[in-house]
C-alpha cells in the first residue's frame, strides 16, 4: 500500500500505525506521528487503521537551540 | 532563601538554559552539557529520516530524569506551524514546555511580531507553559505577558550572530516590564561569557545559549565559562553596583599625607 511518509511515497505493508512503525524499525525510539494531520498518541497506533494515500509525519527531537 | 529561577509551575537552581544544535560530536556536547550545569536543553523537531533511522540522536541518550526539555517552534514562519510543532512536542508525553519562535526573515532569524504573539495566545489557551522569543521590543514583551507567556526571551542580537547585546538599553526597559510577573531570559547572539555576564547584571533572569559553546574552539571549557559567568553577573546585579562617575574618585585617604 502507498503512503506518503514524511513527505515520501513509500510501498509499506501495513493495516495499522503500529505495522508502520514496526516496518521502519522504529518500536524503541521517541517519535511522535501525525495521522493526516492528527497527532494519534502511542497507545493508540495499534488501532488506528491506516489507507492508501494517507499522509504520516514521523517526527522526533533533535539537537537545536541557538 | 534560595534563589533559583521560576517558570510557570517550573523551579530551576541554574540560569542557563542551553541548547542543543551545532555540537559535531555527541560525546563532547554531553560534557558541554555537565559542565554547564544546565537543567533546561532546548531541542527542535523534525522529521526522522526513515531512510536511516539509527542516526545518533543526542535526546535518546540523555538522563531525562536530570533535564527539562525545552522544544523550539524554530522553522514555523507561522502561528499555526509554531502551534503544529508545539502540539507535536508535547504528544511526545516529554514535556509541556515550549519556546515560540516564529521567524519573520530568513536572513535575520529575527521575529515575526504578529505571528509570535499569536502562536503565545494560542499556546497558552492550549495549557502549555510558554517561552516566547522576541525582539527587544518592551512594548511586545507586554503584550506576551499580557498574553499570558511564562517568560519571555528576548534576542540579544540575531541568532548565532555571536554580536552580545546590541541593545542593552531596550534590554533593561523590558526587564522592568517583566520584573515582578514573568522572568526574562535573553536568547539569541550570545557570544562570550562578558555578554553573558553583561546580560546577567542588567538584571536578567537567565540566559539561553548554543552556538556559543557549540562553536567555541573548546566547548566543554566554554560551557564551564558560560556557567561562572552567570554566577558571577547574577551576584554582581544581585550585590548592587556601583554609579558611573566622570572624574575619579580616590579610595585611599587624601588628608594626613607625609611630607
Amino acid at each position: 500500500m502507498k503512503l506518503i511518509i514524511n513527505g515520501q511515497e513509500r510501498d509499506v505493508a501495513a493495516k495499522t500505525l503500529a505495522d508502520v512503525v514496526q516496518s521502519f524499525g522504529l518500536n524503541e525510539r521517541i517519535i511522535v506521528i501525525e495521522h493526516n494531520l492528527n497527532i494519534v498518541p502511542r497507545d493508540l497506533y495499534a488501532t488506528t487503521d491506516v489507507t492508501e494515500g494517507d499522509k504520516i509525519e514521523i517526527v522526533h527531537f533533535v539537537g537545536g537551540g541557538r | 532563601m534560595a534563589d533559583t529561577l521560576k517558570i510557570g509551575t517550573y523551579e530551576f537552581t541554574s540560569r542557563l538554559l542551553l541548547g542543543t544544535g551545532k555540537f559535531s560530536d555527541l560525546d563532547v556536547q554531553q560534557q558541554a552539557v555537565d559542565a554547564s550545569e544546565a537543567e533546561v536543553l532546548t531541542f527542535a523537531i523534525r522529521r526522522l529520516n526513515i531512510d536511516n533511522p539509527d542516526n545518533p540522536n543526542f535526546l535518546e541518550r540523555l538522563d531525562l530524569k536530570k533535564y527539562t526539555l525545552l522544544p523550539n517552534t524554530a522553522g514555523a514562519q507561522t502561528a499555526e506551524e509554531a502551534v503544529r510543532i508545539a502540539r507535536l512536542a508535547k504528544a511526545s508525553g516529554l514535556c509541556d514546555m515550549i519556546k515560540v519562535e516564529v521567524i519573520g526573515d530568513m536572513r535575520t532569524l529575527l521575529p515575526d511580531p504578529i505571528g509570535t504573539l499569536k502562536a503565545t495566545e494560542m499556546l497558552v489557551k492550549e495549557g502549555f507553559t510558554v517561552l516566547t522569543y522576541t525582539n527587544d521590543d518592551p512594548i511586545l514583551a507586554r503584550h506576551l505577558v499580557e498574553a499570558g507567556a511564562h517568560a519571555v526571551m528576548p534576542g540579544a542580537s540575531p541568532i548565532g550572530s555571536g554580536l552580545g547585546l546590541l541593545n542593552p538599553h531596550y534590554l533593561s526597559f523590558i526587564i522592568e516590564e517583566c520584573a515582578g510577573k514573568v522572568p526574562v531570559i535573553i536568547d539569541a547572539g550570545v557570544g562570550s561569557a562578558a555578554d553573558v555576564a553583561q546580560a546577567m547584571e542588567l538584571g536578567a533572569d537567565a540566559v539561553l545559549l548554543n552556538t556559543a559553546v557549540a562553536g567555541a574552539k573548546d566547548p566543554v571549557l566554554m560551557a564551564e565559562a558560560m556557567k561562572l559567568a552567570i554566577e558571577a553577573g547574577r551576584k554582581g546585579y544581585l550585590a548592587g553596583r556601583i554609579q558611573k562617575k566622570r572624574y575619579a574618585n580616590a579610595s585611599s585617604p587624601l588628608d594626613l599625607m607625609i611630607e
